[in-house]
């Protein structure tokens, strides 16, 4: 119970450092020494500090977007699990209520999109719709991988006892490609989207949240730093499970574990191209299909 | 049950009067709708009454007709079903009141004489324990609502979608009738009772004419076809019930029957989960590429259909797999979504009835920025589309997890041979949940939110109360039942209790984060300049609402991607002109001559007198 | 430990034909029968019950060689010389020949687990992954456009019945080795050859225009 309450006292602290550390990796490969690490907290209080810019098309619904999406995802960090202990909610089928959960983030940001009548808003919402109904099947079918070779149906005892993968590791490989492919598609990382460009013709998160300001935009932003958290949390979990170690050992290796997951992240948006808006689909539809095979191969 | 037996009598008695006194089309509405709510009021109270006292209360009266018998039961399921038809159609009766009365004088008081038959019927179909009177009252049901749905009768559309909808139930119910012929042929008797000893037909072929004729009263991909035309034809508080509940009743028919079916073998399962999982993404894809907003809700309709039949599939598989857990997981959930999905698809349709009667058109590219106008009416829809998508924390997430918890339980615990229908089930929910997301995104943007897609100016305003207070009551139920979940499932089936708390507690922590942050930010804007400017539209000077995203390029992403199955042929269009062709070379038996047909009549009573007689 | 190799191995082969159905660049898919054809010959020495392992390796390197290097290289020239463009451009739609895919391996595994095999076979997988690469072979002939990608899909099939042969018999590899070999050989050339004279002829290698080679009624 306390280490659940540190875990997710981390969980909200250390989630823009991730984001920091992706774009320091990005400016190093670059051959740039790149904002600070800590430039999403300098981001946020400032952000924070502001007053509001609403359009007059918009209504209560673009309002209320970026307050169910951290909602919602805040919730959501109540039920992962860190470091091989138990997360502070968890219960058989704790994932689905996580999934959907990040689906209403998602609802809600997409209707905020279409509210303010902008055509670049709604390419957004369009593509971003689009993409995570491929990509949820993926999601869903790796956990039910994980879950046969657990035997367990809650986040906290899958990615908690070490499993055996044993002489089943491809369908561990299997399981950490798509879930990867997934967290790199729901947090508009490359190949998916590229956070960092502003052409309408490439955006899909991005331009989404274009018309947001102030205290919105903060917590569009810390919601979005911490959906990159929770879905890190569960692919250490369940490529490094750290069950039977001392909380503290478990704890401290599961953060050099995201931290370095976040380098890792970094690597392949400076090593890769943001894929052709046509090629998404099957990237996605294949992250699915290799969970299936995952799922075939990983019989008890 | 004499309660229920009542208010049953009473809706036909006030349909006649509505018929009857129909000189003014306000007094025959106010006679029928008043009608058709209070007897709906009481026949809920008493449907509640037996579903929480747990009581199964029947009667019996012998009837003249050759192995018919007037036998009804009220039992639990019944219990459940009557709750949901009379509580539906009331609140679909008080909005007819409104939204008929701007409409055509002359005909109120036949509408609302087949709108009382239709509950009534429906009513009936729920608690008759004996094949004879079921399939009266289901014929009831179909003529009652084919009547409805083609009230507005001079669009030749109407009537097309009319025919087509009477042809669909009538070769639906031969297949019932073939169902109970069997059935009573190998037990002797007609009543549900005697179904239980039944051995004698091979039972598969008896589930597959109870799955193809239940089907077509639900709307089960192949079954389907007849939906998409009616359900949109039919003024917006008869699509509600339609939608909301008719269809159910062929649900009710498939979980009353097969256990009169014998041990399910596995095969059974698999065969609804596979026309359940089809239905559902047939359903959805095609809903995802309407433009008008009654199909586009009519297809969703199909889609939540197969959600609800995945789930009994699950629950067949449990039954013959023998694994109790998995079984209840699978029938709460179809049943709990039973519910969801009248709630919510009602709401929908009365929603987009309000919408559809204000702006004068059905097609979505047509409106915009109605939320402004039409606040109250658009919050409820709001509700409505998080609620069918299956989002927490509303009612649809909390069946469509039961029925996920089934599914992985499935995989957990039997052998991995049968692990392939729960696979499908749960791949083809993530499928269904995240393109349900996207339709109902699309229906809700592009009906209420941006700037109106129409230049001329139209006199939008919001509906009036009667129109109002029904889709409130059922927006608020819709957070309700999310609540009530446990606390209902777990009178009903103790084994639920655990998981169905859990979601409730995360539903209530998300609103309680949810309304601490919109206080935070209140707080925080609370000093400081929040003003109003036009949107950001990247530097572009001349932004028109034409250039907003329509509801067809929304949804084009994928549907330029899934193009091969919407565009599949018709597949019943071969068979009907294969059949045409062949019925073509007996027209001339119907010549029009009265003495001829006499001739006829009189020749086959001679040919069956001789034929038993002799 | 072997067991694990071969799951791997055939894991990875089931791999390589999602990626053919879902790459867009026929140099891809050409890589990917290459990569393919180094497999089965690593997966041949594994499965190989001991004995004769010299004559074993012989015939793995030959498959290898063959299928791995001599047929990717016949098939890049022909790609080069009919000056064909590098995409592929299927009836079906990446996505959909993927979801399709996915149905075939379900197919394929159900099928697998109802076929009454030897038991010797020790990895439930590889049956169920040969299957799966002949639905995908079939599948390639028929929805893509290119002769040369229909070829592609010819060798996906034939590979998949020389992962059924070596799965199945044990005893005389040399038989199914020799035979495959050969028609896959036979038909490369041959194919080689016409594509050439055919682009030569037309211009053109796009199947669906050659159907109008086909007679018209007088």
């Amino acid at each position: 119970m306390i280490m659940a309450t540190l875990h997710l006292f981390m969980a909200l602290t250390l989630s823009p450092l991730l984001l920091g550390i992706i774009n320091r990796t990005k400016a190093l490969f670059a051959g740039r020494t790149g904002q600070p690490l800590l430039q999403l907290y300098y981001d946020l209080a400032k952000l924070l500090r502001k007053g509001a810019v609403y359009s007059r098309t918009t209504t209560w619904v673009f309002r209320a977007g970026p307050v169910i999406g951290l909602a919602s995802v805040l919730m959501a960090s109540a039920l992962v699990p860190f470091g091989g202990r138990p997360s502070l909610l968890s219960f058989p089928g704790d994932f689905l209520v996580l999934a959907c959960l990040l689906g209403l983030a998602r609802f809600f940001t997409i209707l905020a999109a279409l509210d303010t009548g902008s055509s670049f808003e709604g390419m957004g919402a369009s593509r971003e719709a689009a993409f995570s109904a491929l990509a949820e099947p993926a999601l869903l079918l790796s956990l039910a991988a994980v879950a046969l070779r657990s035997g367990r149906l809650s986040l906290s005892s899958m990615l908690v006892s070490p499993l055996a993968w044993g002489h089943l590791a491809p369908a561990l490989w299997l399981v950490a490609a798509a879930v990867f492919v997934v967290l790199l598609a729901e947090n508009a990382r490359v190949p998916v989207d590229d956070p960092a460009t502003h052409l309408e013709l490439t955006m899909i998160h991005e331009v989404m949240v274009l018309d947001h300001s102030g205290p919105d935009l903060a917590f569009i932003l810390y919601g979005a730093a911490l959906k990159l958290w929770i879905l890190g949390a569960v692919w250490v979990g369940i490529v490094a499970p750290f069950g039977g170690m001392n909380p503290w050992t478990g704890t401290l290796f599961a953060l050099a574990a995201i931290l370095g997951l976040a380098v890792f992240i970094g690597v392949i948006e400076s090593l890769m191209a943001r894929l052709r808006l046509s090629r998404i689909p099957p990237l996605l539809v294949g992250a699915g299909v290799c969970a299936l095979l995952a799922l075939l191969v990983a019989r008890p | 049950m004499l309660i229920v037996l009542f208010s049953i009598g009473f809706l036909l008695a006030t349909g006649v009067c509505a018929r009857l006194f129909q000189r003014t089309a306000a007094g025959s509405t106010r006679i029928g709708a008043a009608g058709a709510a209070a007897g709906c009021a009481v026949g809920f109270m008493a449907g509640l009454r037996a579903l929480l006292d747990g009581h199964v209360e029947s009667l019996r009266l012998p009837w003249s007709i050759p192995y018919a018998s007037f036998f009804i039961r009220l039992d639990a399921l019944s219990a459940f079903f009557l709750c949901l038809i009379f509580g539906i159609s009331a609140l679909c009766a008080l909005y007819g009141a409104e939204y008929l009365s701007v409409e055509r004088d002359h005909e109120t008081g036949g509408s609302w004489f087949f709108f009382n038959a239709l509950v009534a019927s429906m009513a009936m179909v729920v608690l008759a324990h004996n094949a004879v009177l079921f399939l009266i009252a289901w014929e009831m049901m179909s003529l009652a609502s084919f009547f409805l749905v083609t009230s507005e009768d001079e669009d030749p559309a109407v009537r097309q979608a009319g025919r087509s909808y009477l042809i669909a139930t009538h070769l639906g119910t031969t297949f019932l009738f073939a169902l109970f012929v069997l059935l009573g042929r190998s037990t002797g008797t007609l009543d549900f009772d005697g179904f239980g000893a039944a051995a004698g037909a091979p039972s598969t072929l008896l589930f597959l004419l109870a799955v193809t004729g239940f089907g077509v009263k639900a709307g089960l991909v192949p079954f389907h076809v007849w939906l998409p035309e009616a359900h949109p034809a039919a003024p917006s508080h008869v699509s509600a019930v339609m939608s909301g509940v008719m269809i159910k009743t062929g649900i009710y028919g498939l979980v009353r029957i097969v256990p009169y079916l014998g041990w399910p073998s596995v095969s059974w399962g698999g065969l609804l989960i596979g026309l359940g999982s089809l239905s559902a993404v047939w359903g959805i894809l095609q809903a995802l590429s309407q433009q008008d907003i009654k199909r586009l809700l009519a297809y969703s309709s199909v889609e939540n259909i197969g959600i609800i039949t995945m789930g009994l599939g699950v629950w067949l598989l449990g039954v013959s797999l023998g694994s109790p857990a998995l079984s209840l997981l699978g029938l709460a959930g179809a049943l709990l979504h039973v519910l969801n999905h009248a709630v919510f698809k009602s709401l929908l349709f009365l929603g987009a009835g309000a919408v559809v009667r204000q702006s004068g058109t059905r097609r979505l590219d047509q409106m915009g920025g109605l939320l402004k106008r039409m606040p109250w009416t658009g919050a409820a829809f709001l509700i409505g589309a998080a609620a069918v998508s299956g989002l927490p924390p509303l009612n649809g997430f909390v069946s469509e997890f039961l029925i996920y918890l089934g599914a992985y339980r499935g995989i957990l615990s039997l052998p991995g041979a049968s692990h392939w229908p729960f696979i499908v089930v749960i791949a083809a929910l993530a499928l269904v949940g995240g393109l349900a997301a996207l339709c109902f995104t699309k229906a809700f943007g592009v009906i209420f939110l941006g700037s109106p897609r129409r230049d001329r100016e139209v006199s939008l305003h919001e509906v009036g109360p009667w129109m109002r207070w029904p889709m409130a009551i059922l927006a608020a139920s819709c957070a309700f039942l999310a609540v009530a979940a446990p606390w209902t499932m777990a009178r009903l089936w103790p084994g639920l209790l655990g998981p169905l708390n859990d979601v409730v507690i995360t539903a209530l922590g998300f609103s309680a984060i949810a309304l601490a942050l919109a206080g935070a930010r209140f707080w925080l804007l609370s000093g400081r300049s929040v003003e109003t400017a036009a949107t950001w539209g990247c530097g572009y000077p001349l932004p028109t609402s034409r250039m907003q995203y329509t509801a067809s390029s929304f949804a084009q992403p994928i549907v330029s991607l899934f193009w091969l199955p919407l565009r599949l042929p018709n597949l019943y269009e071969p068979c009907w002109r294969v059949g045409e062709r062949f019925l073509k070379r007996f027209r001339w038996l119907q010549h029009g001559r009265v003495q001829l047909y006499v001739l006829y009549i009189m020749v086959t009573l001679i040919v069956l007198m001789v034929w038993k007689l002799g | 430990m072997i067991l694990q190799a071969i799951d791997t191995l055939v894991v990875l082969l089931i791999l390589t034909n999602l990626l053919l159905l879902g790459t867009n660049r026929l140099n891809g898919c050409i890589r990917m029968i290459a990569f393919q054809g180094f497999l089965l010959g690593v997966l041949a020495i594994f499965l190989q019950t001991p004995g004769n392992p010299v004559h074993i390796f012989l015939l793995a390197a030959g498959s290898m060689i063959l299928k791995g290097v001599v047929f990717p290289w016949l098939l890049s020239r022909a790609l080069r010389e009919a000056h064909v463009r590098r995409e592929v451009d299927p009836f079906v739609g990446f996505t959909l020949s993927l979801i399709a895919g996915g149905a075939a391996l379900a197919v394929a595994v159900s099928l697998g687990a109802r076929l009454p095999l030897p038991e010797a076979l020790g990895s439930t997988l590889v049956f169920p992954g040969a299957l799966f690469m002949i639905f995908v072979g079939f599948f390639l002939i028929v929805s893509r456009r290119t002769a040369l990608s229909q070829v592609l899909g010819y060798l996906v099939l034939e590979n998949g019945i020389y992962l059924c042969g070596i799965a199945l018999i044990h005893d005389e590899p040399v038989l199914i080795e020799m035979g495959v070999l050969l028609d896959v050989f036979v038909a490369v050339f041959i194919m080689g050859i016409m594509i050439f004279h055919i682009q030569r002829e037309f211009d053109h290698i796009e199947t669906d225009q050659l159907a109008t080679l086909k007679d018209v009624e007088p």
